[in-house]
């Protein structure tokens, strides 16, 4: 999924500050998963908006929807009844979510309400760790299934570096070091032989680094 | 005896079969140039060849093919570091060509500490290609004549080509492994980390001897002297990869009061003893850390003086 945490509260405030009528829009879809984005997240953002508009003194009009996914523009018509009688609108999906709304709503003013963390999945109740950073072109069986470009501070493909200490990363205590897992595995799994061979550098066409990107598949192109 | 690959001075030392002695240098954080040729001067003709370390900790300095280059000026071999850090693989290639171009005929491949150490911990870092692959690359420019995209090198840079092994970061079993995987790359020469837990080292040379890397590779080993107990204890607790035994911070300890330096130095010396025998060592790479004033004392009492003319 893609995981993502709410923008303090007092962030939002000053974004909206200067509006009466705001809508606060959440996602069915990741955010909902991650306990950020949901309809639950919705009540409790539009309720904090509208207590801290008596507070002070101002007649803040907040209204609640949550969409079946913000990246699904079916889904976003939805809205069109609605978004006329707000004069901003607060998304907490994805960062895909307000960029859809805004695009389908030219005139309306959107803000994000959530920072969209990464592509991963939860761990244990409560913690959600990086899995995939898109890089187009998957190739974890070549580590055991685990991915260095994600995963590794400085995406090694021939690791693990010398900053590997007892299963954590240099960077920090806090973060496995997943070259460590990924030799620990490979000899497991009699594979060993398999990481001495060199990887070349890797092509980032398919990545990031290659362009915004998109995915046509023509067979589902109307 | 085969041409040499690049003919710098360390390499005509190592291929001579001396016992090679290296140092290292940090640029300055500023242009300080006269301060880096002062530090370099303390090394000149005390060392085959001087580290140039690339922003070292990721703490911004002078670029060090430019400290590099200063040093070259003042008589001073360089091996010029470079970390996969702060270029992508087209800065790289381009530097590789700039640096050999004016002159610089060592240079050592890494990785590079991460940014979050640094005093920019908010940058972006890069990390197109890694260590492994930058050895590589520069191996395939001077052997090849190729870029990383096959196109022809106008001129090859013909690069004697270092590489850092840490024996003691983890998994230990992989890194003699790595270290192979490093010479299949391209790696003439090898520095390894900073040597404290001397068992281990003797047993990671031992699987590097029976592997016959050494055969393959000139393997350096890292000695830095202790200068306090603090420093024991920060490299003990703070760097991650480092081995400090429990056993030399007591020893640095009873030293008493003003004589920890001196005993820490007594460590090397006996540590640059035991290498010049050990087998698969082909010499000490001696990183006096903002003590480069001390290294003429130390190559003196090594017996490592006067350095080979070749």
């Amino acid at each position: 999924m893609i995981v993502a945490e709410s923008k303090p509260i007092k962030e939002l405030l000053e974004m909206v500050k200067d509006f009466k009528k705001i809508l606060v829009v959440g996602c069915k879809g990741c955010v909902t998963v991650c306990n950020v984005g949901g309809a639950k997240e919705v009540g409790i953002l539009a309720s904090s908006l509208r207590i801290h508009g008596r507070k002070e003194g101002r007649d803040v009009v907040v209204g609640e929807h949550t969409l079946e996914r913000q990246c699904d523009p079916e889904y976003i018509d939805e809205l069109e009844e609605i978004v006329g009688d707000y004069d901003a609108v607060i998304s907490i999906a994805c960062g895909v979510g307000p960029q859809f709304l805004s695009e389908r709503y030219p005139e309306k003013k959107v803000f994000p309400g959530v920072n969209t963390k990464f592509m991963g999945g939860a761990v244990e109740h409560g913690v959600w760790a990086e899995r995939c950073a898109g890089c187009g072109t998957c190739a974890i069986h070549l580590f055991g299934g685990l991915c260095p470009i994600a995963r590794c501070s400085k995406s090694l493909l021939n690791g693990p570096c010398g900053g590997s200490s007892h299963g954590k990363c240099e960077i920090s205590k806090d973060v496995d070091c997943i070259w460590d897992m990924i030799v620990n595995k490979m000899t497991e799994q009699g594979r060993l032989s398999e990481l001495l061979e060199f990887r070349p550098p890797k092509s980032w066409t398919t990545a990031r680094d290659g362009g915004p990107r998109k995915m046509i598949r023509e067979e589902l192109v109307k | 005896m085969s041409e040499l690959k690049a003919g710098s001075n360390l390499e005509k030392v190592l291929r001579a079969g001396h016992f090679a002695f290296t140092g290292e240098c940090g640029p300055p954080q500023g242009a300080n140039v006269e301060h880096l040729i002062e530090k370099g001067n303390h090394l000149k003709g005390v060392v085959d060849a001087v580290n140039v370390t690339d922003n070292q900790t990721a703490v911004v300095r002078m670029s060090s093919w430019a400290a590099s280059l200063i040093l070259l000026e003042h008589g001073i071999e360089p091996n010029f570091q470079m970390v996969c850090r702060d270029r992508n693989r087209l800065a790289i290639q381009s530097d590789i060509l700039g640096a050999y171009s004016m002159g610089l005929r060592n240079m050592l491949c890494l990785s590079g500490d991460h940014q979050s150490f640094g005093n920019h911990p908010e940058s972006k870092n890069v990390y197109d290609i890694d260590s492994m692959q930058l050895i590589h690359t520069v191996k395939t420019m001077r052997d090849e004549g190729k870029f990383l995209n096959g196109s022809d090198v106008d001129v090859a840079p013909k690069f004697f080509i270092g590489a850092a092994s840490n024996p003691f970061a983890e998994p230990f079993d992989f890194r003699v492994y790595r270290l192979a995987k490093k010479i299949d790359a391209g790696a003439d020469f090898v520095q390894t980390q900073c040597i404290y837990n001397m068992d281990k080292f003797r047993e990671f040379m031992k699987r590097a001897v029976d592997m016959g890397l050494h055969e393959k590779c000139y393997i350096l080993a890292g000695v830095t002297p202790m200068k306090s107990v603090g420093m024991a204890l920060y490299m003990s607790k703070q760097v991650p990869g480092m081995d400090v035994p429990e056993s030399l911070i007591k020893r640095l300890r009873g030293a008493g009061k003003g004589k920890v330096a001196e005993e820490g130095i007594k460590f090397a010396l006996e540590q640059i003893e035991e290498f010049k025998e050990m087998e698969g060592v082909a010499g000490v790479h001696l990183m006096a850390i903002e003590w480069e004033h001390k290294v003429p004392e130390i190559a003196e009492r090594a017996g490592v003086l006067p350095r080979p003319v070749v």
